[in-house]
């Protein structure tokens, strides 16, 4: 793909001034018009003024011709925040039936340094689209090329979970999420992305059929670094709209007695424990053990309700939300005994 | 604790509006009607907002404004929505809203169908992607929830859960991310903040912490709050920083509505007046 930004960076150094390049003497560039009293008025580059008055002119004059089109990726290249040059663009492409792998090759050369840019990425789709199903494999090479410079640029995520919808491509995708997080496995969108792939990928099973493998793999994430919150929150979602099997799953309560035995790392433990007690499920006693065990400081003789005495110890260890604990511990269920 | 440089960020919003021939003046000329709103909210906030001409602002404004109704970024440009937004903001700000055409209101919009659309966005976590599927991130909570606030269709949000997934963009040092395991930055001190006032759960950060954090992203000399301490300024972080500040209760700051981001006596003055 198409990174190297020379070509226009190369037309920058060159650059003719727009009064001497011959393809445009008849044209009369307008200047911009801030009316009698300019509210403070900006001191522009003379390049910038020029471009954008000759710009002024060809729009207000609908010129949709191949020295527009010209015109508006220097325009774009000066500023490509202005959306109004981008949309004329369009309208330009239209009119003379542009080429448009070259526009993707365009916007896949200005792409680096505009990474964040959203009327770039409108663009993209907008070719994207009426390419169709033919640019599935440029859109996900292109999307990867993003991510490779910022994991979680949220701009390339959206496009590519659009491709994925709009144009297909699934068929890796799963592999890509698993790369990803051998990565960073903090990458909270990687974890994002396989969530949406394990639910609606049309070549998987659906997530009921997935969640096994699925349990397993994350388990496997936590264990390797427990204070990762992505995980933990993917281990709930794998048991959406099913809580009966998610208390009923002896991993999901092991994985947090291991955690909590390694007295260390253990917030998300704690407070995945406190959601399965609070959803019905009776922890044994070897879990009132390993909470006894964290020693605490401060907690005080610990609870002999075992829900409050999880809470009593997050208000402690996490004590940014310790008024959040609080509550969770006034709304736990009145029992009579912990098991 | 630090205090909050006021003047010294009013001196700064006013010389940026200066500040014609940088870098940034040339790239944000397209929007320079949300750094309008950006920067007359923080005066305004701080009680200066006598310190611009307010004709002049207002004529600009309305040099921005197309056949359409709608406004663009600067004068020339298309209109869109989110320049229009800030268009109406600062018309509010200086009590001329009266001065538009309001053709255009909540009951030519379909409603029920934006509602529909938002809560399709609403991810198992409690909080919102920006489209269906798409990874929660606090600025896209705070539209949602903004937006199903003003449309009275709150019930929609798990405020519990979603209060709790806010409450967890709290970091060590006190600052606010967007995301989990990002860096804080002082924006999410209104994105994420102004979520948990819109569900009434606030009191679940360390709001002490908080303020510690976005006063210490000051700029003590120049003025101006930057997004993460020892970073350069930049309006935005002001205004945003400034916004949080409000809603935390920071002395000497008028209250600001958490929907709308406008202070609470604009907005109460705009509702007033409808017949």
């Amino acid at each position: 793909m198409e990174s190297d930004e020379g070509d226009e960076q190369q037309q920058e150094a060159e650059r003719l001034p727009l009064s001497q390049r011959p393809e445009w003497s008849d044209v009369t560039p307008i200047p911009q018009d801030d009316g009698p009293n300019p509210v403070v008025p900006i001191a522009y580059k003379p390049e910038f003024s020029e471009t954008m008055s000759y710009f002024r002119a060809v729009y207000y004059s609908n010129e949709r011709s191949s020295r527009s089109f010209q015109l508006t990726k220097e325009a774009i290249c000066l500023n490509p925040g202005n959306y109004t040059v981008w949309h004329f663009r369009r309208q330009i492409i239209e009119t003379l039936h542009a080429d448009l792998q070259d526009e993707l090759a365009f916007v896949g050369r200005i792409a680096k340094s505009n990474s964040k840019n959203y009327q770039l990425w409108h663009h993209r789709r907008w070719v994207a689209e009426k390419l169709g199903t033919g640019a599935v494999n440029k859109e996900l090479q292109f999307t990867k090329k993003m991510l490779s410079l910022d994991a979680k640029n949220y701009h390339a995520w959206s496009h590519r979970q659009w491709v994925l919808q709009a144009l297909g491509g699934w068929e890796d995708e799963l592999d890509y999420c698993q790369m990803l997080l051998g990565e960073d496995i903090f990458n909270n969108s990687a974890w994002n992305q396989r969530y949406f792939v394990v639910t609606r990928s049309p070549l998987l099973g659906g997530l009921i059929a997935m969640r096994d493998s699925e349990v397993n793999f994350t388990i496997e994430a936590i264990l390797g670094n427990p204070e990762n919150e992505s995980p933990w929150r993917y281990l709930r979602g794998l048991y959406k709209d099913d809580t009966e099997s998610w208390i009923n799953d002896p991993r999901m309560s092991s994985v947090c007695l291991k955690v909590l035995s390694t007295k260390s790392n253990y917030v998300f433990a704690l407070s995945t424990l406190l959601d399965l007690i609070c959803h019905g499920f009776w922890p044994s006693e070897e879990f009132r053990e390993a909470i006894n065990a964290l020693n605490t400081p401060d907690s005080g003789p610990l609870d002999s309700d075992l829900g409050r005495a999880i809470c009593r110890v997050l208000e402690c260890v996490d004590p940014l939300r310790c008024n959040y604990w609080l509550w969770r511990k006034s709304k736990l269920p009145l029992t009579v005994s912990s098991q | 604790m630090g205090e909050l440089a006021a003047d010294k960020h009013v001196k700064y919003i006013i010389s940026v509006e200066k500040k014609k021939d940088s870098f940034e003046s040339v790239v944000m000329e397209h929007l320079r009607l949300n750094g309008a709103y950006w920067g007359l909210t923080t005066l305004d906030i701080l009680g200066k907002l006598d310190a611009v001409d307010e004709e002049d602002v207002i004529s600009w404004i309305l040099k921005c404004q197309d056949e359409s109704g709608g406004f663009a970024g600067n004068i020339g440009h298309d209109p869109h929505v989110l320049y229009t937004l800030s268009a109406v903001q600062v018309l509010a700000l200086f009590d001329k809203v009266d001065i538009l055409d309001a053709d255009k209101r909540l009951d030519k919009i379909n409603v029920d169908k934006a509602v529909e659309y938002i809560v399709s966005c609403k991810n198992l976590d409690g909080g919102f992607g920006c489209t269906p599927g798409g990874e929660s991130h606090a600025g896209q909570i705070f539209c949602c929830v903004g937006a199903l606030a003003i449309a009275g269709a709150l019930h929609h949000v798990d405020k519990d859960l979603l209060g709790w997934w806010l409450c967890e963009r709290q970091v060590k040092s006190g600052g606010l991310n967007g995301r989990p395991e990002k860096l804080p930055d002082v924006c999410y001190s209104w994105w994420v903040l102004s979520s948990l006032i819109m569900i009434d759960r606030v009191h679940w950060i360390n709001k002490d912490k908080l303020v510690k954090f976005i006063l210490d992203c000051q700029d003590m000399e120049n003025g101006g709050i930057s997004d993460r301490p020892d970073d350069a300024v930049d309006v935005f972080h002001t205004y945003f920083g400034v916004a949080g500040l409000s809603l935390l209760e920071y002395p000497g700051l008028k209250p600001i509505d958490p929907a709308y981001a406008l202070p609470v006596d604009v907005v109460n003055r705009i509702f007033f007046s409808k017949k």
